[in-house]
C-alpha cells in the first residue's frame, strides 16, 4: 500500500482541513482541529486519528476515537436465510422480537459489532425466516443503518455542500435545492475567467459554488446587504488561499453611490462627510487631526502633573495611554485596509462590464434584480433564485416593461430518485416543489430610440387567453 | 470570442448567436462580405455585425430586428444543428455538479453526438482542464471536431474516432469523471474504470431506458464502484401570463349598501362596473418536455 508521497499528499487529509462527515445520506461539514470534539449522528468522538489518512476512508467510532476499518469488516457477512413465499401469514403484533431494548442496550455495551448485533436481532425474531427474501434484505438494511457506528470523511465539493445544507439546514440557504443550484450555475455560465456578481444570504453556498465553478480565475463580487458579509459557508469549502484573490465584496447600501459618480474611496482624514461609514462613530473621533495619537503626550503630561505624587497610578495610565494608542492605531490600520478593498471592489464594478449576475437570497428579488443589472456588459446572463413563485413573476414582468433583456425564462426543475435493484426497481421520492424557482435571461444593449415594448410579446393577447379560460 | 472566454466586440471569424426570439435562435459564422438571411430580413456581416458590440440590436433589411448575443454553451444547446439527438441545459447542469466538474478537471466522454454536452464540459473546464471524448461515426467525428475549433476550443479536447466498449477513451488514468450515453453503457464500465485516476473519480451514465439502467448499475457494482445513484431530472417552466377572469352576475344586490363610503374596497361583486378581474400568473406550456433519460452516477474508489 506503500505510495510515493508527493502523489498521494493531495488526498490525504491534514490538520486543519475543512471536511465533510458521512454516514448513509447525512452530511455535516466540520474543521478538523486537534483535540476538538465534534458530534454526529448523535455520537460524539475525535477526529484526530484521521490524520494522515486518505480521503473517503471509512472509519469506525469506538470510545469517542476512530478507528480505521479492517476491508474484511466492511462486507456484508450477514446473508439472508431462505425465506418465505409472501406475507400473508406475518402478523405485526410488535411481539415478534424477543429482545428488549435493555437487551440491545447490553450487547452494545458489551462490545458488539453492529453486524453481530443484528445477527442477534435476527436469531431472535420470530418471523424473520417467514419474510420473503427480499423483505429481508430490507429488514437488514434498515437494521444496519439503525446499528452504524461508522463514519466517512469526504473532501468537501459543491455537491456535496449543497446536498448537506438542502438535508441538514434547508431554513440557512432560502431552501435552495442542489438541484436548482446546479441549474443557476449553468445557466449563468459560470466558468474561470469571468467577472460575477453574487447576492445572497445562503450562508456562502451560492458564493462557494459560484468560486469553486470559477477555479481561482477571474473575480467574484460579493454584494451584501447590511454591516458586513457573510460567508461562513464558503469555509466549508475548504478553498486554497489563493481562491480568496479573487473574492471581493462590496455593501449594497453604496451602490447609488457607485452609480452616481458620487462615491469616494481616496485616502482621507475621517471627517463629518461620512464617505467611510465608521465602525464606531464617536462623535469625538470624527473630528480628530491626523496628529490625534500625538495630543496624547500633553494630555498625558497634564495628568501627570495632577499625580506626581503617585508614581505607580501614572505608570498605570501610561501603560493605558500606551495601549488605547496601539489600539487607534490598528483600528486606522484596518480602515485602510477596508477602504482599499472598497476601492477595489469600486474599480471592479464602476466599469459596468461585469459577465454574470447571480441571486439567491431572502431579499425581494426584483429591486435587487434590477438595481443590479446595470453592472452587466449586454449580452451576458443573470439568473435570480426565489423560494416563491410570484416575486418572480414580477421581475419577469418589470424586465418586460423595461427591456435590456431577451430570453427570460421562469423554470423550477423536478428530481426523482430511483431504487435500481433487480426486481425491485422503482422511484423514490418526488421531490417537486421544494427546490424554489429560477428566473434566467441574457442582457442586451438598451435600445434608447424606441420604446421598450416588446414588439414580439412573449404573452399571448389577453383577448385570446381569456376565450380559452372561459370555454367550458 | 471563444466558448470558453467571453469578448466584447464581433470580429471576422466569430460564431455568434442571432435572437430572433425566445424560440428562435441561430448560430451564424461571421465573415466579411457575407450575408444571412432572416424572416426580418438580410443581415450584412461586414457592416451590422463586425465591429458591432455582442448584445446590439442589428436591424434587418426588411426592417425587422434581431439581437446578436455572444456564444455560449447554453445558446449553442438550442441551436446547434443536430446530428443525433442532444442532451439539454437541465440534464447538463445536473450532470455538471453531480460529477464534480471544475477548472482543471479531466473528463472523458462518450458518445460525443452533436457536441452539446461537449460544449458545456469546455467551458466548465477551461483553462486547464482537459476532455477526452470518443465518437464512434466517423462524420460527426469530423464535424464535431470541426466545430470545436471553429469555436476556438480545440486546444482543451481530443477527439477518437473509435469504439468505446472495445478500445475505451485511448486513455487511462487520467480521468477525474467520466459520462457514458451510448446504448450498451455496461460494456463501457470496465474502460470508464480504466480511464480513471486511481485515487477516484465520478461516473455518470444517461440512458433513455430503465433496462439500460438495470444493467449498467449491476456493471458499475461489479467493477467496484460506490454510492451508486440514479435520478431523473425534469424542467417546468411557467409562462407568465395576464390572465382574465369573468366575474359571475348574480343579479342586483338586493340589501341596502352598508359601507360609509362605498369604495371598490368590498366586494368585487357589489359594483356593477366589475364584469372580470385581471391578474398575473403562470401557465406551464402546452406541451412540457419530459423524460429525456435516467442519470446513474457513482463513484470510483482509490484502486
Amino acid at each position: 500500500m506503500a505510495d510515493n508521497g508527493d502523489d498521494d499528499s493531495a488526498y490525504r487529509i491534514k490538520e486543519g482541513d475543512y471536511v465533510v462527515l458521512k454516514r448513509g445520506d447525512i452530511y455535516k461539514a466540520v474543521q478538523i482541529q486537534p483535540k476538538k470534539k465534534v458530534i454526529f449522528e448523535k455520537q460524539w468522538f475525535f477526529l484526530d486519528n484521521a490524520v494522515g489518512n486518505l480521503y473517503r476512508t471509512t472509519f469506525e467510532i469506538v470510545s469517542g476515537a476512530l478507528k480505521l476499518q479492517k476491508p474484511k469488516d466492511s462486507g456484508s457477512s450477514t446473508d439472508a436465510k431462505q425465506g418465505g413465499i409472501d406475507n400473508r401469514n406475518i402478523v405485526d403484533d410488535g411481539k415478534s422480537q424477543k429482545l428488549t431494548r435493555d437487551d440491545i442496550e447490553g450487547l452494545k455495551e458489551q462490545g458488539l459489532k453492529p453486524q453481530e448485533i443484528i445477527q442477534e436481532l435476527i436469531k431472535n425474531s420470530s418471523t424473520f425466516g417467514d419474510k420473503t427474501e427480499y423483505a429481508q434484505d430490507k429488514y437488514i438494511k434498515k437494521k444496519k443503518k439503525k446499528y452504524e457506528n461508522t463514519v466517512t470523511i469526504l473532501k468537501p465539493s459543491c455537491r456535496i455542500l449543497a446536498m448537506m445544507y438542502h438535508g441538514r439546514e434547508p431554513g440557512k440557504v432560502c431552501h435552495l435545492r442542489y438541484d436548482t443550484l446546479a441549474q443557476m450555475l449553468t445557466l449563468a455560465n459560470i466558468h474561470a475567467g469571468s467577472k460575477v456578481l453574487v447576492f445572497e444570504t445562503c450562508a456562502g453556498l451560492v458564493l462557494g459554488a459560484v468560486m469553486e465553478r470559477m477555479g481561482g480565475y477571474g473575480s467574484v463580487i460579493q454584494m451584501y446587504p447590511g454591516g458586513e458579509p457573510v460567508r461562513a459557508g464558503v469555509e466549508n469549502f475548504g478553498f486554497p488561499t489563493h481562491f480568496h484573490d479573487t473574492l471581493h465584496d462590496f455593501p449594497i447600501c453604496r451602490v447609488n453611490a457607485l452609480l452616481a459618480g458620487t462615491l469616494d474611496t481616496t485616502a482621507k482624514e475621517p471627517t463629518a462627510g461620512g464617505d467611510l461609514k465608521q465602525p464606531d462613530a464617536a462623535a469625538g473621533e470624527e473630528q480628530k487631526q491626523p496628529g490625534a495619537e500625538q495630543q496624547g503626550s500633553p494630555e498625558e503630561q497634564s495628568m501627570e502633573t495632577n499625580s506626581a505624587a503617585d508614581g505607580v497610578q501614572d505608570l498605570e495610565r501610561e501603560e493605558k495611554e500606551k495601549l488605547r494608542e496601539a489600539k487607534a492605531q490598528e483600528k486606522k490600520v484596518k480602515m485602510e485596509e477596508k477602504r482599499k478593498k472598497l476601492a477595489a471592489a469600486a474599480a471592479l464594478l464602476e466599469g459596468r462590464n461585469a459577465d454574470g449576475l447571480v441571486i439567491a437570497s431572502r431579499f425581494h428579488p426584483c429591486p435587487v434584480l434590477m438595481g443590479l443589472l446595470k453592472f452587466l456588459s449586454p449580452s451576458r446572463p443573470f439568473v435570480v433564485y426565489s423560494q416563491y413563485k410570484e416575486p418572480l413573476i414580477e421581475c419577469y414582468t418589470k424586465l418586460k416593461e423595461q427591456g435590456g433583456a431577451v430570453n427570460i425564462r421562469l423554470t423550477d426543475t423536478w428530481l426523482r430518485h430511483y431504487q435500481v435493484l433487480p426486481n425491485r426497481t422503482h422511484p423514490l421520492l418526488l421531490m417537486s416543489g421544494g427546490g424554489g424557482y429560477i428566473l434566467s435571461g441574457m442582457t442586451v444593449a438598451v435600445d434608447r430610440s424606441k420604446p421598450s415594448g416588446s414588439r414580439r410579446a412573449e404573452e399571448p393577447a389577453p383577448k385570446r387567453q381569456k376565450l380559452t379560460d372561459t370555454e367550458g | 470570442m471563444s466558448f470558453v472566454e467571453y469578448s466584447d466586440c464581433i470580429q471576422d471569424g466569430d460564431v455568434a448567436i442571432i435572437y430572433l426570439s425566445h424560440d428562435s435562435m441561430m448560430p451564424v459564422k461571421v465573415q466579411q462580405g457575407a450575408q444571412t438571411q432572416t424572416r426580418y430580413g438580410v443581415i450584412r456581416h461586414s457592416s451590422d455585425l463586425i465591429g458591432q458590440r455582442y448584445g446590439s440590436k442589428v436591424t434587418c433589411s426588411k426592417g425587422g430586428w434581431v439581437h446578436v448575443l455572444h456564444p455560449t454553451p447554453e445558446l449553442w444547446t438550442v441551436s446547434l444543428p443536430h446530428r443525433t439527438q442532444i442532451l439539454y441545459t437541465t440534464d447538463i447542469a445536473t450532470i455538471t455538479m453531480m460529477l464534480e466538474l471544475k477548472p482543471g478537471s479531466v473528463v472523458c466522454e462518450s458518445g460525443t453526438g452533436s457536441g452539446s454536452l461537449s460544449h458545456a464540459i469546455l467551458r466548465t473546464i477551461a483553462p486547464t482542464g482537459h476532455l477526452h471524448t470518443v465518437e464512434f461515426h466517423q462524420q460527426r467525428a469530423e464535424k464535431v471536431a470541426e466545430e470545436f475549433k471553429e469555436h476556438r476550443v480545440d486546444h482543451l479536447v481530443t477527439v477518437r474516432n473509435q469504439d468505446v466498449c472495445k478500445e475505451g477513451f485511448g486513455v487511462t488514468g487520467v480521468a477525474d469523471a467520466v459520462f457514458l450515453d451510448i446504448p450498451s453503457p455496461w460494456e463501457a464500465v470496465g474502460h470508464a474504470k480504466a480511464a480513471m485516476k486511481r485515487h477516484g473519480g465520478r461516473v455518470c451514465s444517461f440512458s433513455p431506458c430503465i433496462e439500460q439502467v438495470q444493467r449498467t448499475c449491476e456493471a458499475l457494482a461489479d467493477q467496484g464502484f460506490e454510492e451508486i445513484s440514479t435520478l431523473e431530472v425534469l424542467l417546468r417552466v411557467h409562462d407568465v401570463r395576464t390572465v382574465s377572469l369573468s366575474l359571475p352576475d348574480f343579479g342586483p344586490d338586493p340589501s341596502p349598501p352598508t359601507h360609509p363610503d362605498g369604495s371598490e374596497k368590498s366586494a368585487p361583486t357589489s359594483g356593477p362596473n366589475q364584469t372580470a378581474v385581471s391578474l398575473k400568473t403562470t401557465t406551464p406550456p402546452r406541451e412540457i418536455p419530459g423524460h429525456t433519460g435516467y442519470l446513474t452516477f457513482a463513484t470510483k474508489p482509490r484502486t
